[in-house]
């Protein structure tokens, strides 16, 4: 019997089959484990965040990309390279100039949208099978039409990038002048790493050249469409790469600065 | 060969259920091999569509095991020898008999996009592009029009209230075909796409991408970069300002625009 409670998939005059997906793989595993994946970082993250310690290695100059750029009046002086001016509360992140925007350029992300629309709000879960939802009207309204301002948070990550990159220039350092050790191969990969995803963003390949009708008159924003292109075509695995490598670099930066373990060094 | 369990759906908009037949395989079919042997040996009366078997016409779109395919693209040796295989119509379009739905749906909503238009003055035959210019649409043009990825977007598989408002993945790559094609000349392709296809509505889980047999990269290809020109045109203030400042026009998709 056909009532208004069967899912749009099941209703007249659809083909009346009960089920409200046939699906007979494993297609749970993808939400689940997606949600795993961003819970797991989203609690190491917080914990980083608000722990306010061992973020500085003042030998090497080590900062941690969760405490960069630290412009707290808490920060060690040393790693504070822009200055000291938000004041000392457990409430308020060292770097608290830049954390809410980089959230909020992970979370407008097209590829995050994705991820968390299927796993968190299960809308859909998975393809053909049904969402969890009675009403639908995607992006169209409020909070959700926000996610049109993607591209400004992404001008911000580019400025914070640079911020990064210059953490780890700074970071060749020792008590005795130039050094190097694991700590900067770390770093260091790292930037690069977020430059992959930076650069690979899809409001960057929009900007670069994807809102050009004639790339044959402007071949060199063409060529960085196309280099931007190249990235985006793995966005999906810059994201989950970046995540594990800043959580990993500041571990290793807390590590080091908790004195758990030496830097292992290579010069000076 | 083997005999293998297959459960088929059959009905009409009246209702049905599953008919179940065990039928043999031989190495090398696909699922539309296996539709036919039923039609031949058991069911005569079975409603299927099918039309060119290689991949190219469209025609024989399905749901296999509940994912949206082509039942002449789907070789039997994705299944396991014991698993059972159910074959049921698209779950997103009105019923007509057993495997057979209405999709005009697809092409009412084509109706309503508007057509290609060349600038003034340029006639047919006098077209002249350059291939750098044209490759992002010529992507597009590969759509074969099997309507999977309408069948498995869930904006219109889960709210059938949504179908007036939106015309769904294959209608988006279109927009997106024509607002990037070099010799298109209207300037409303993108407040069309917004408000007359529900753009908006898609919230970019790319289960078109996924089912797109022509393996067309539907969302980060046609849908994204359809909603960052809308995203400029709309909610961008630089763009707005830049604009008032060096006095372009309402939108920089005109034919002549200097953002082209």
């Amino acid at each position: 019997m056909t009532t208004t409670d069967e899912p749009a998939v099941s209703r007249p005059p659809r083909a009346a089959i009960k089920a409200r997906n046939l699906r007979i793989d494993n297609w749970r595993r993808g939400p689940i484990l997606t949600v795993l994946g961003i819970t797991a970082w989203v609690a190491y993250a917080t914990f980083r965040v608000f722990y306010q310690g061992d973020y500085w290695v003042a030998d090497y100059h080590y900062l941690t990309p969760f405490y960069s750029p630290c412009v707290s009046v808490g920060c060690v002086p040393e790693s504070a390279h822009f200055g000291r001016f938000i004041p000392d509360s457990p409430l308020i992140p060292y770097a608290a100039l830049s954390l809410p925007f980089l959230l909020a350029f992970r979370l407008t992300c097209y590829y995050y949208r994705k991820a968390y629309y299927r796993s968190f709000w299960l809308s859909p879960p998975a393809c053909a099978v049904p969402d969890g939802h009675t009403r639908y009207t995607g992006e169209t309204r409020f909070p959700l039409i926000l996610q049109n301002f993607h591209r400004y948070f992404f001008y911000l990550a580019v400025a914070i990038s640079l911020v990064n990159s210059w953490d780890a220039v700074l970071a060749f350092h020792s008590p005795d002048g130039f050094g190097f050790g694991l700590g900067n191969v770390v770093l260091t990969a790292n930037v690069i790493l977020l430059w992959c995803y930076t650069l690979g963003c899809h409001s960057c390949r929009h900007v670069m050249g994807g809102r050009l009708k004639h790339f044959s008159k402007h071949p060199v924003r063409y060529r960085l469409w196309t280099l931007s292109s190249a990235l985006n075509d793995r966005h999906m695995m810059w994201a989950w790469i970046t995540l594990g490598s800043l959580a990993l670099t500041d571990f290793y930066v807390m590590a080091v600065a908790a004195g758990w373990f030496d830097d292992l060094r290579f010069i000076n | 060969m083997s005999t293998r369990t297959f459960r088929v759906w059959r009905g009409d908009a009246d209702g049905g259920d599953f008919a179940e037949f065990d039928v043999a395989v031989n190495e090398g079919e696909v699922i539309l091999d296996v539709v036919h042997r039923i039609q031949a040996e058991q069911a005569p009366d079975l409603a299927v569509r099918w039309n060119c078997k290689a991949g190219k016409c469209g025609s024989c779109s399905a749901e296999v095991n509940g994912t949206p395919r082509l039942m002449c693209m789907t070789r039997m040796n994705l299944f396991d020898e014991g698993e059972q295989v159910t074959i049921t119509p698209l779950r997103t379009f009105p019923v007509v008999r057993d495997l057979v739905t209405d999709v005009s749906f697809n092409y009412e909503k084509a109706r309503e996009m508007p057509a290609f238009a060349p600038p003034a003055g340029l006639e047919p035959g006098e077209y002249r592009m350059k291939q750098v210019d044209v490759e992002r649409s010529q992507e597009f043009r590969k759509c074969i029009e099997c309507f999977l990825c309408q069948n498995t977007c869930h904006v219109v598989r889960d709210h059938e209230e949504n179908k007036p408002p939106f015309a769904g993945p294959r209608l988006f790559i279109r927009a997106a075909e024509l607002d990037m094609h070099p010799l298109d000349a209207r300037d409303d392709r993108r407040e069309a796409a917004q408000d007359d296809q529900g753009l908006g509505y898609c919230n970019i889980t790319k289960c078109c991408t996924e089912v797109c047999p022509e393996h067309i990269r539907i969302t980060d290809n046609a849908i994204i970069p359809m909603k960052e020109r809308v995203a400029g045109d709309r909610y961008d203030p630089l763009v707005w300002l830049g604009r008032k400042i060096f006095r372009k026009g309402k939108k920089p998709t005109e034919a002549k625009s200097p953002a082209d």
